[in-house]
């Protein structure tokens, strides 16, 4: 079943922390959603997956999670990619409180 | 309590080793994470949204005062200071680092703890009333039992490798608060002509398809019961399906055998493997009832619990609801709430955590339990301490009197944590129990029970309100059941209807619950006496404003 291709971000968690991470557009990682690279192109999003799956040594589970252009960055695009680009609502833990700091 | 032997520590040892070896392994890169994945799942770790998890067994949900001191340090140490308690009495760390992880279990093990079978296709941390050896209506304390069948199942070589994970929960009561019919394999003791036995219910579960378990054997004799068991799991590792994940549970099994068919291959199984039992269970089993010897109650008066009931209606309003009745005259058994109104439910602070061990040091003979319900329970205490332990709880907010009512809420970790889910669970909870808060005492007992998904580890199915959290099209969306039942008269809940959006579910339970407030004969009938007294269309006329409730639209 093919499904039509949304704007997306690659996201992985950490092999270390367990923490979410995305792929940016120099090619590294930021803890920051709205710091990572908006494939608009299926073919190459998929390209940037596959590169991701190749670091083992870092990842765990990569995979394209739909995202949508921002003001400030790429934005999650589904409620789930919101939850972990933020951390938990029940307490100020994970990135919300990260960002705080 | 039982207190590991030397075995039970150099195979903890053993294992943990293991795994830290493990560990290393994968961060030197020497171990992908398909490899790695089924190793870190045997003990307990999991991958989460935002995060690791650590899974840790309490079996038959008991521990010493040691123990919960020393679920604290970890707390601290590895994690963000609390720990979450759950439907399966286990407790999780929803923080640690994999690095940590390995130094986490080395500290379980010096208490006697580990995380080993908490997650697989294995026989799981074995469950059990968390009133055990103290409820009045028991008819004997099932834990010697279920430390039996802890020890027989971990890391039993034929069973680790199941079609599926395996559940077994059992109860000495006939009056089940273990949710017996809701686990794969559910043991109710029965007397039979004075004989201690099992009714054993099989294939029963929550999930994606829930089951009300079966009745295999009405009866089997205590010193048949192990043989029995390992019958079943024989005969399920034989023919349960493993085709397709979502049908291997046993209840698949048997509802595709049949229940007659699953008995005969049982039994035949049985007849094999009865004779190969020497009786070396047997004779564990006597030292484990030593182990779980009742502690040296003490008689006292009680008049300090007497006066302070008369007097004080804080302390009234604590005792009315969260005590259960014990079988030694004096004692009484408490439940500390983890539903402070706005709290997560099971949430445990390390400070609540090592306040508790405190008080089950001087006043609960150095036993807690955790329930399925996700609460604290002091066993044992002598009504004469209840006053003074009220206000040490009050002053660590531990003292909500709010057990068994619409604030006691289950709820699974739900999309804030888990990655399984489909919606959130606690903030609901959190909401339902604020909202409700001050006429709960009115509403009486009621069991609202939440899931973020259709794993039901919240076991919805289950609740008298039943609530579960699913992504339609990208928005989170709450179906709502009606009707359902843990305990021995256990029924599933009646799918209510259309699901409600996120802001609008607790003004749907409102509506249900103004209903039966509105439908009771009396304060005394409960909402379940109302909901089978007259069904679920008042109730569902009430949620979506249809029948006489039309108007109110």
């Amino acid at each position: 079943m093919s499904t039509r291709f949304t704007t997306s971000v690659v996201t992985a968690n950490d092999l270390f922390e367990g923490d979410v991470v995305y792929l940016t557009p120099q090619g590294g990682w930021s803890r920051i959603h709205a710091e990572a690279e908006l494939f608009t192109d299926q073919a190459a999003a998929e390209a940037a997956l596959d590169a991701a799956n190749a670091q083992p040594d870092r990842l765990v589970g990569a995979y394209l999670a739909p995202a949508r252009s921002g003001p400030d960055g790429p934005e999650p695009a589904h409620f789930r990619e919101e939850f972990r680009a933020r951390g938990p609502s029940n307490y100020l833990h994970g990135k919300q409180a990260e960002r705080m700091c | 309590m039982y207190t590991y032997s030397e075995f039970d520590r150099d195979f903890l040892a053993t294992r943990n080793a293991q795994f830290r070896a493990q560990v290393e392994r994968r961060i030197a890169g020497n171990l992908t994470e398909e490899e790695f994945r089924p190793l870190r799942l045997m003990n307990g770790l999991y991958l989460q949204l935002h995060a690791y998890m650590l899974r840790v067994a309490i079996p038959y949900g008991t521990l010493r005062s040691a123990q919960m001191r020393q679920l604290a340090l970890i707390a601290d140490k590895w994690d963000k200071g609390y720990g979450h308690f759950t439907t399966r009495q286990n407790i999780q760390y929803n923080w640690p680092r994999l690095r940590d992880v390995p130094d986490i279990l080395d500290a379980l093990a010096e208490v006697g703890m580990h995380a080993i079978q908490t997650s697989g296709n294995c026989v799981r941390n074995v469950t059990a009333d968390h009133f055990a050896g103290a409820a009045a209506d028991e008819i004997a304390d099932p834990r010697p039992v279920a430390e039996l069948l802890r020890q027989w199942s971990t890391d039993h070589p034929e069973f680790q490798f199941l079609p599926r994970k395996f559940k077994i929960a059992i109860t000495g009561s006939p009056n089940d608060r273990a949710v017996t019919r809701a686990h794969d394999i559910g043991l109710r003791m029965v007397l039979q002509d004075g004989q201690r036995g099992f009714e054993v219910i099989v294939g029963g579960g929550l999930g994606r398809t829930p089951v009300i378990g079966k009745v295999l054997a009405e009866f089997i004799p205590e010193a048949d019961l192990l043989p029995y068991i390992e019958a079943i799991l024989s005969t399920y590792n034989s023919f349960g399906r493993r085709d397709n994940k979502y049908k291997a549970r046993i209840k698949i099994m048997v509802n595709e055998l049949g229940l007659e068919e699953v008995r005969a291959r049982v039994q035949r199984r049985f007849e094999t493997l009865r004779a190969e039992w020497q009786g070396a269970d047997q004779a564990i089993l006597a030292d484990l009832r030593r182990d779980f010897a009742p502690p040296a109650f003490r008689v006292a008066p009680t008049e300090a619990y007497e006066i302070a009931y008369k007097n004080d209606p804080v302390f009234r309003s604590f005792a009315d609801t969260n005590l259960a009745q014990h079988w030694q005259e004096g004692y009484t058994i408490v439940t500390i709430s983890l539903k402070a109104h706005g709290a997560t439910p099971g949430d445990a602070t390390s400070d609540q955590m090592r306040l508790m061990a405190d008080l089950a040091e001087r006043y609960g003979h150095d036993e807690l339990r955790i329930s399925h319900e996700q609460n604290v329970i002091l066993p044992h205490v002598h009504k004469s301490d209840l006053p003074a332990l009220h206000a040490a709880l009050q002053q660590a907010g531990l003292a909500t009197a709010n057990v068994g009512l619409i604030s006691d809420i289950i709820a699974c970790p739900g999309m804030d944590y888990c990655a399984l889910a489909t919606a959130r669970s606690i903030p609901v909870a959190q909401e339902i129990a604020t909202a409700f808060e001050a006429r709960e005492q009115d509403i009486g007992g009621l069991k609202i029970k939440i899931s973020g998904c259709i794993n039901a580890c919240g076991h919805h199915h289950v609740g008298h309100i039943g609530i579960l959290g699913l992504d339609r099209a990208g928005v989170e969306n709450y179906q709502i059941t009606l009707g359902g039942d843990a305990t021995e008269t256990a029924a599933l809940g009646e799918r209510a209807g259309p699901g409600f959006a996120y802001d609008q579910i607790v003004p749907a339970i409102e509506r249900v619950i103004d209903a039966y407030l509105d439908l009771r004969e009396d304060p005394q009938e409960e909402f379940i006496q109302t909901f089978q007294r007259l069904g679920a269309q008042p109730f569902k006329d009430a949620l979506y404003l249809t029948g006489d409730r039309a108007d109110a639209a």
